[in-house]
């Protein structure tokens, strides 16, 4: 629940930004994240709301574990990841 | 939260598609067989490497060192990769208080549970809906025809309101993580039939709980990455200060769990009681201040039991003042006595939820655990979550389970 799913910002209309996430593409709330960001930043996307923007050089290993944690029917963290997704609206700003 | 798929992306939806990321192919077909890459690391010579200084580093010490992590995602991991079966003997790593569906407490179920009789919609993350209270859960409610509604997020839940007249009360649960994410649904804006009831939990003082403990063994504790994302690493140096023991600051990933291992085992023979920051991509020392900032602005902590860990002050987040006229504790009667007419279920008065939780049992020692207790039919809350220990070893086994199991660090 606390584990997140990282995404590369497409757009920004005010504080609701277009995050995709492997092709997937989620309507992030921006209030909390921790400094200014802009399109192409990556960010932590938690329950909806960026919690992180992901500094340039964590963002291939951030992305790399991720993608290893997705494997696996019935796995628990794969599960969480993808609950993550769930919980971020469909409806961007240029959807 | 694996059980609530509704409105939910599937796991075919995300494998069919290619990533935009360019890190080379994206995930992989779903033809691949999962269960060859699940014990895989992504560099099996650093974890050979560090398994083998953990073994030496644990051994050295002559005697069993008991560490503490608190967080669902980080026991997940260590079974997953079967990290437990490669521990030395001497090393016991145990998981505290870090589910925060486990630990919200009983009387806060029954208040969703009180409520939601009462005609109130309550709205809430999938894994609360089973979570038993004294003698109901919110699911066995539902069943009776009460309004009870599964959420991912808070948002979700404010829509809800918005599409309705009726009174939408979120129950809320969830550590700082995920209690800054209703703080700023808050301070956005929410309609005027939209009610929060927190059972939000703050995670640094029950840390401090854990450490008193009478017969706590506890020498050291591996603190979760993204809390601390939240709060910062600094938020430990008075607790390291109070009770001289180590924390380090972790990720999720088995290799980082294994180094900070290793790194607190030396702080423990090295008898250094500091605070070791081991996620630095993820955390710094002062956290995320902007959310810190609206996290305090709507909550304040109070103290509060948590399940099967006693009273913790501060550990609950509970709604300022300034919020009462969303704090459905203050907006509702809420009245929980003929829920306490009838005596728990005889299989509840078995469970030992609380003192696994409290780190002091593991799910083996449970008579319920895998045979009264499974995660369809649960009887504690630690079998309902997927952050639960009972739950995780369940499905990824235990300690003996695993003994047999493919070491995961020979895994080429």
């Amino acid at each position: 629940m606390c584990l997140g799913v990282p995404g590369r910002i497409v757009s920004i209309d005010g504080v609701v930004a277009t995050v995709d996430f492997w092709g997937v593409r989620r309507a992030v709330r921006l209030e909390l994240v921790d400094e200014p960001v802009q399109p192409g930043d990556y960010v932590l996307n938690h329950v909806g709301f960026a919690i992180r923007r992901i500094p340039e050089e964590d963002i291939q290993g951030t992305l790399d574990l991720y993608e290893s944690l997705l494997h696996g029917e019935g796995d628990l963290m794969a599960a969480d990841v993808r609950s993550e997704l769930a919980a971020t609206p469909e409806q961007g700003p240029d959807a | 939260m694996p059980e609530a798929t509704g409105g939910g992306l599937g796991a075919e939806e995300l494998r069919l598609r290619r990533s935009p990321h360019g890190t080379g192919g994206g995930l992989r077909p779903a033809s691949e067989p999962d269960g060859a890459r699940e014990l895989k690391f992504r560099d099996p010579a650093r974890a050979r490497e560090l398994g083998l200084a953990l073994t030496a580093a644990a051994d050295a010490m002559g005697r069993t060192v008991s560490l503490m992590h608190v967080c669902g995602s980080h026991e997940q991991a260590i079974a997953r990769y079967g990290l437990r079966a490669s521990f030395p003997r001497s090393l016991d790593v145990i998981m505290g208080p870090g589910c925060p569906v486990c630990i919200t407490d009983t009387p806060e179920v029954d208040e969703g549970v009180a409520l939601a009789r009462q005609g109130v919609t309550i709205a809430t993350y999938g894994d609360m809906v089973k979570v038993p209270g004294t003698v109901l859960s919110l699911g066995d409610v539902q069943a009776e025809g009460a309004k009870v509604e599964v959420v991912y997020s808070v948002s979700q839940a404010v829509e809800l309101a918005r599409a309705t007249r009726d009174p939408v009360v979120f129950f809320a649960t969830g550590f700082e993580t995920t209690a800054v994410a209703t703080a700023a649904a808050l301070l956005a804006g929410v309609p005027d039939n939209f009610f929060v009831l927190s059972a939000h939990k703050y995670i640094p003082p029950v840390m401090e709980i854990v450490a008193e403990m009478p017969g706590s063994r506890v020498e050291g504790f591996l603190a979760a990455g993204h809390a601390a994302t939240i709060t910062g690493w600094g938020v430990f140096e008075a607790f390291v200060e109070r009770h001289k023991l180590p924390v380090v600051v972790a990720g999720f990933e088995p290799l980082d769990i294994l180094a900070a291992l290793l790194k607190l085992v030396e702080l423990v023979r090295d008898g250094k009681p500091e605070v070791v920051n081991m996620f630095p991509r993820c955390v710094t020392r002062e956290g995320n201040r902007n959310a810190q900032e609206q996290l305090f602005k709507v909550f304040r902590p109070a103290g509060g039991r948590w399940r099967g860990i006693a009273h913790v002050p501060n550990g609950n987040l509970r709604l300022r003042d300034e919020w009462a006229h969303v704090d459905a504790r203050r907006r509702f009667d809420i009245d929980l006595r003929p829920l306490w007419q009838y005596a728990p279920p005889a299989l509840v008065q078995d469970c030992i939820c609380g003192d696994i939780m409290a780190g002091i049992a593991n799910p083996k020692q449970c008579k319920l655990f895998g045979k009264e207790c499974v995660p369809d039919t649960p009887v504690g809350a630690c079998m309902v979550s997927s952050e639960g220990t009972c739950k995780i070893w369940h499905l990824y086994g235990g300690v003996p389970d695993l003994a047999d199991a493919p070491r995961a660090e020979v895994q080429p």
